[in-house]
């Protein structure tokens, strides 16, 4: 993201390369890994969400304009899978809210750097999302949209696609009273 | 949980006052009550948070902001002071100003091009003077303003502006007393506490909008009976509850509060005796979300939460510092958004714990999420039962200062003075 550019009306001030072609087989298990993301959270499996995570791994939900302007605070930062675990733990064990549902819809991905680091293969992808709301007796409404900013690693134990970072970063200026499940 | 709650019916008033312990719902709901709360005390002589001069650095450096439901402009002028004024230009009400932050030498309106300098002042428009034109050989000046136009009486409205150790308040009436008066030597030194002049520094913004009347914010933070009930992570980990050393402090007129107190190592004990959300034997996972580290500044409390009538929160929740807006918009919403700061003396390993400790507060806060949920809840049930009160009577039906936390007091205290500017 260029920071000068604040999307909303003004022009960027760079240019960016299009997005890598991969070999259809990784985009393949790419598509698998963010369909499988959307699926465990919009199906409160958060065991399994945990488990799309690396070991060592970075969660961030973030307001678009503090990410634009540089302003490092966000509002949800995890640091690690324990952290994860402790929010799993949080909203179903302790937080107080209205129940809902949310139903996750992740645009085409956008793969904008590939490589090898220290034997570890690496994918930075980007998508769009949008989350919709549905509480008891409410019809559907809009709750959160933005993209996603990540770092995809392969695990070197079982060969398979994890999170190493995934940032939401959100478009939407206010939170519609209250983030309880994870983006 | 009845046992520690049931007795509380017993203690007399605190005070001699008026009974302030019943508030019908219909004050939460009535929209010619909102108005008239607009002109009164949003409009009226009280003082409006809007910003952190941290926002504000360098000259021309200008945020939009509310006070009350009215849009307005926080700027930096080349001399450092902060002005505020109105975000509707004077010729066509164009609320012209968009951005939410950005960097300006003047302010021009869109639509005609009117030019404002950085106080407000109208410096020009086109064609005041009317056009010069030239035709069938004879000079001749098509239109302008009248004569008698003059630009100092175009300018933008000026908001009075009072600054303290980096917060910034404005008010609509010029009237209104100084800060430090309206705050009450009560109240004041729990806000130098915290601004006591250090340099701040700006952590971000998070912004959400709650299904509730603004009130309710207020009392959310003057009611010290609900934290160690409705969240866990305080009546768990000790961080708020019922067993610890706290103070209620308010000012003389029971406007501005702030609830105090100090962390206990948490556990079992006679407050969590019942409480269904007390998890004993609860752990993190990663303690670092809880790595509490005692500040010099701090001289005890690990906790104040400073009430500011109409319209501002500043939590000290152990490392986690912010300011919390309130936006009304109308008798059943408002914005709430927080600005979370720290001290530019800060190690990059307390900047890094008060963003953790970030998790607890805002809008998905392990122990602030669920007070925007509860809100939202009272008002569907005020909205419901119009004629319905509420019942505020912990610690009785009187108004006064408390050295412990089992009492709506400050709640009361509220409305005792709602009631005085409403009804004068």
């Amino acid at each position: 993201m260029n920071p000068s550019n604040d999307g909303r009306g003004a022009a960027a001030a760079v240019t960016e390369p299009r997005g890598l072609r991969l070999d259809p087989a990784v985009r393949a298990e790419l598509d698998a890994l963010y369909a499988d993301y959307a699926a465990a959270l919009d199906e409160a499996r958060y065991e399994d969400w945990i488990d799309l995570f690396a070991d060592d791994c970075r969660y961030t939900l973030q307001p678009r304009e503090n990410f634009d302007r540089g302003l490092p605070l966000a509002t949800l930062a995890f640091e690690s899978k324990g952290m994860l675990r402790d929010r799993i733990y949080g909203i179903t064990r302790t937080l107080f809210h209205a129940p809902y549902y949310q139903r996750h819809v992740i645009g085409p991905l956008r793969v904008r750097g590939a490589g090898i680091a220290d034997g570890v293969e690496w994918l930075d992808v980007e998508a769009a999302y949008a989350v919709f709301r549905t509480r008891v007796h409410e019809p559907s409404e809009v709750f959160n949209v933005g993209r996603y900013i990540d770092r995809v690693l392969r695990d070197p134990i079982d060969g398979l696609l994890r999170f190493g970072e995934k940032r939401a970063v959100f478009d939407s200026e206010n939170i519609l009273n209250s983030v309880i499940h994870p983006i | 949980m009845n046992a520690p709650i049931d007795s509380a019916t017993a203690v007399p008033d605190a005070a001699a006052g008026p009974d302030c312990s019943r508030v019908p719902f219909r004050r939460y709901t009535d929209p010619a009550l909102h108005a008239r709360e607009l002109e009164r005390i949003f409009y009226g002589r009280h003082w409006s948070y809007v910003a952190l001069e941290a926002e504000l650095p360098e000259p021309g450096d200008f945020k939009t902001t509310f006070v009350g439901e009215r849009s307005v402009i926080v700027v930096r002028d080349a001399d450092g002071s902060i002005n505020v004024v109105e975000n509707h230009c004077a010729h066509r009400g164009v609320r012209f100003c968009q951005q939410p932050f950005g960097r300006v030498k003047d302010f021009t309106c869109p639509y005609h091009q009117w030019n404002y300098d950085l106080r407000g002042n109208l410096q020009g428009l086109p064609f005041r003077r009317g056009v010069k034109r030239v035709e069938d050989g004879r000079t001749r000046i098509d239109g302008g303003m009248p004569a008698d136009f003059r630009l100092e009486d175009h300018g933008l409205t000026k908001l009075a502006v009072a600054r303290r150790n980096g917060l910034v308040f404005a008010c609509f009436d010029h009237g209104v007393e100084p800060l430090e008066d309206y705050l009450g030597p009560q109240v004041l030194p729990w806000v130098d506490r915290i601004f006591d002049g250090r340099t701040l520094t700006l952590l971000g913004h998070s912004r959400q909008r709650i299904p509730g009347n603004w009130k309710l914010m207020q009392e959310n933070i003057k009611d010290p009976y609900h934290p160690g009930l409705l969240h866990t992570w305080f009546v768990t980990f000790g961080l708020w509850r019922a067993d610890q050393r706290s103070q209620m402090v308010m000012d003389a007129h029971g406007r501005h509060a702030v609830m105090i107190s100090r962390r206990n190592e948490g556990g079992r004990s006679e407050v969590t005796q019942g409480v269904t959300s007390f998890r004993e034997g609860m752990t993190l996972h990663d303690d670092r979300l809880l790595d509490v580290v005692p500040e010099p500044w701090w001289k005890g409390p690990t906790v104040t939460m400073i009430t500011l009538f109409p319209s501002l929160i500043i939590q000290q929740q152990v490392n986690s510092l912010s300011t919390r807006h309130i936006v009304p918009r109308g008798p059943g919403e408002f914005d709430f958004v927080w600005t979370h700061f720290g001290f530019a003396d800060d190690t990059p390993e307390m900047t890094r714990r008060r963003l953790r400790q970030a998790n607890l507060f805002g809008p998905a806060g392990f122990v602030s999420a669920d007070d925007g949920e509860v809100i939202e809840m009272s008002q569907q049930g005020f909205t419901q039962h119009p004629d319905a009160s509420t019942v505020s009577r912990l610690g009785g039906t009187g108004v006064a200062p408390t050295d412990h936390m089992v009492t709506e007091t400050l709640i009361r205290g509220m409305h005792a003075y709602w009631s005085k500017v409403m009804d004068a």
